[in-house]
């Protein structure tokens, strides 16, 4: 995790208060050079203040920011290495495509031919070229995103805070513009932050996702550890659905615990995690691509009989949602792997629904 | 249905006849009320003076023109030097007033909202007493005795060596006191206008030349003024166009030596009972407050190719 990448933007103990409103609560991030780090969370959670206490535009009501070592507290917005691309672009709605652009640089010590030279190579990185003489409104809304982009990148910053970058695109050029700024982000190696309420992008984009619940941060780490480890019930049912029931723990048997969930109707084993003792009362949490679907009783483990009460086909995949014997809905999404043979199940079939005891994740609390 | 139902006041309201109606009446407004008498004093300006009432005619040889009012326009030079000194006072009212208000108008973008309407409030009160009141009150605060005059004497004297002294400030009846009640008067035409073009400029933009590398008075002049220049060119116009025709500020605080056009015009009509020349200067006048305005509406057409903001 945070250990194998040199720091580079140390957050220590941020907070932000708004009057009696806290919108950040003590925040600790380390931020390693050249990474693509994702703050991910709800609307109104303080990811666009944690950023412009970065950019510098409001400063922490407690708490320090370190960058490359330097501490931040005090330095205003112009003196910082650090450039956002806002949430709404915030483009100068009187210059060209190319003033934009060449904004920044006017603070630089440069000949003017060295400027039209970055500029230049600015729009060519976000292949804006043939509109460098218009103004912002006469571009799409996809071309505007990439100007703004180009303006932050233009005096290479060492840190590059993009709010929402991609709110504002359709989904396929949404999908289109992650890729190219991943592409863009390798061939410039600046460290990238990401804000975004979306969790898939967050996944496709971000080396270290951060999610955020009402200021806090509640767990760090690459998307998949976030995504099959989550820390707590909140950060479980935030990054994709997961099913989620109340167990007691009967017995440790080793690395496995039997647990009773009552809404299981049957004893279910499940990977222990350190600490957990007889009694002990926790989340049995499972998500639905984690599930198989039997017409008969499986074998193994961990199969709970149950009705599908509903299923919706997508032709490569299907998503069931099956009712369990105490009225409690368990979600499955399968694989549609094979084409004949047995029937798929259908509406009202008689079924069980089963996982292996690793797939299973207890949460505290 | 709709042929069921009997009667619609939509739709008798948008019969063509009523928007055409709507449409034409500030148009008719206009024709009635100002191209009607400006060409009323068009014709009188090239008439003659008559001991009728009114006092022009028209008379003599075809074609019944008689050109001495603009004849006399460029040869007697009061009227070249009270031109240049109404363009003088009025521009020079217009930069005080561009320089006073601009700050205070973006004041006013800067305050919390609750403050702003209470601030504006206070801009426009000036308005609910009497023009005339106002211009008299000005007119005893400069008076050789008044308090005001006598404190600025007391700070001049303070600060200059002893042989400068004086015993009051000679204010009144010079165009030093034209200018300054005339910005006072006009003032609030200056701030409107640059208020409602600097109130809808997007706050993020400037944080986003901050960021940029620029500083506050850098985002000033790269980012704010660009955009206020509309409410700098309206409320420049408001300002200069009246005053530059402003009659009653020179009467009554003003220098007679050095009269303003509107004077003059007041002066032909009512005093040398001329008709033809009070009316040849005022269409000069006209001609002149034009060309600026021309200006003011093409750049408008030039800035609404583009979006407002
Ligand atoms: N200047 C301010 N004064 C008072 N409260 C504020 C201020 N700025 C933000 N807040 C509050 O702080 C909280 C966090 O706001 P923030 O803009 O950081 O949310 P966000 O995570 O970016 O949300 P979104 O995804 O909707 O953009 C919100 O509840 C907001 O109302
Ligand atoms: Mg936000």
């Amino acid at each position: 995790m945070a250990a194998d990448v040199e720091p580079f933007l140390r957050i220590e103990g941020v907070s932000k208060n708004f009057g009696p409103f806290q919108a950040v609560k003590d925040v600790n991030l380390t931020i390693g050079k050249g990474e693509i780090f994702a703050l991910l969370g709800g609307s109104g959670c303080g990811k666009t203040t944690l950023l412009r206490m970065l950019a510098g535009f409001e400063e922490p009501s407690s708490g320090r920011i370190f960058l490359d070592g330097q501490d931040m507290t005090g330095v205003p917005p112009w003196e910082r290495p650090v450039h956002m691309m806002f949430q709404s672009y915030a483009l100068f709605p009187h210059m060209t495509v190319e003033k934009n652009i060449g904004y920044g640089l006017k603070h630089e010590r440069m000949t003017a031919a060295e400027r039209t030279d970055r500029v230049r190579a600015m729009l060519d990185l976000v292949q804006l070229t043939p509109f460098a003489v218009r103004k912002p409104h006469q571009i799409s809304g996809g071309q505007r995103q990439r100007v703004a982009l180009a303006r932050a990148l233009a005096r290479q910053p060492k840190l590059l805070l993009l709010d929402e970058p991609l709110a504002a695109l359709d989904k396929k050029l949404r999908e289109h513009t992650q890729f190219e700024l991943m592409s863009i982000q390798e061939r410039t190696g600046v460290t990238f932050i990401v804000v975004t309420h979306d969790q898939e992008e967050a996944m496709t984009l971000a080396d270290r996702i951060a999610v955020m619940d009402r200021g806090a941060v509640q767990q760090v780490g690459p998307p998949g550890e976030v995504y099959e480890h989550p820390a707590s019930r909140f950060v479980a049912s935030f990054l994709g659905s997961i099913s989620q029931y109340e167990a007691r723990v009967l017995r440790i048997e080793g690395a496995e615990a039997l647990l009773d969930v009552p809404a299981f109707e049957t004893p279910v084993r499940a990977t222990a995690i350190p600490g957990l003792v007889e009694g002990e009362v926790l989340t049995l949490a499972v998500r639905p691509e984690k599930l198989a679907i039997h017409r008969h009783p499986p074998g193994g483990p961990n199969a709970i009989p149950g009705e599908i009460k509903d299923l919706a086909y997508f032709g490569k995949d299907s998503l069931y949602r099956v009712t369990l014997p105490s009225g409690q809905l368990i979600s499955v999404h399968a694989v549609n792997a094979r084409r004949g043979g047995e029937a798929r199940p259908d509406w009202y079939d008689k079924v069980w629904v089963a996982f292996e005891p690793a797939a299973a994740i207890l949460l505290r609390g | 249905m709709s042929v069921s139902r009997p009667f619609s006041i939509a739709r008798w309201f948008h019969r063509r006849g009523w928007s055409d109606l709507i449409i034409g009446l500030p148009y008719g407004w206009l024709l009635l009320l100002f191209l009607l008498p400006f060409l009323i004093v068009l014709a009188m300006s090239v008439g003659s003076q008559a001991p009728t009432a009114p006092p022009v005619g028209f008379g003599g040889e075809y074609p019944w023109i008689n050109p001495r009012g603009y004849q006399r326009l460029f040869t007697d030079d009061l009227y070249i030097r009270s031109f240049l000194i109404s363009l003088m006072n009025a521009g020079l009212a217009t930069l005080l007033c561009l320089g006073l208000g601009y700050p205070m108008a973006l004041g006013l973008t800067r305050v919390a909202k609750s403050w702003r309407n209470i601030l504006l409030m206070l801009v426009i009160l000036p308005f609910w007493t009497s023009f005339l009141l106002r211009v008299y009150a000005w007119m005893g605060l400069m008076g050789k005795s008044s308090w005001f005059n006598q404190l600025l004497t007391d700070g001049w004297n303070l600060l200059v060596p002893v042989d400068w002294a004086v015993k009051s400030i000679p204010m009144m009846h010079s165009n030093f006191a034209v200018v300054l009640v005339m910005v006072y008067t006009y003032l609030p035409f200056m701030i409107l206008p640059l208020y409602s073009s600097l109130e809808r400029l997007d706050p993020t933009l400037d944080e986003a030349a901050m960021d940029l590398g620029s500083r506050p008075f850098r985002v000033f002049l790269d980012v704010t003024l660009p955009q206020s220049v509309p409410g700098i060119i309206a409320g420049g116009l408001l300002v200069f166009i009246p005053a530059a025709g402003e009659l009653v500020i020179p009467t009554l605080v003003g220098d007679a030596s050095t009269p303003m056009i509107g004077r003059v015009i007041a002066d032909e009509f009512n005093s040398a009972r001329d008709w033809p020349m009070a009316s040849a200067v005022a269409v000069a006048l006209l001609v002149l407050m034009v060309g600026p305005t021309m200006l003011y509406s093409r750049y408008q057409a030039r800035a609404e190719e583009g979006p407002g903001k």
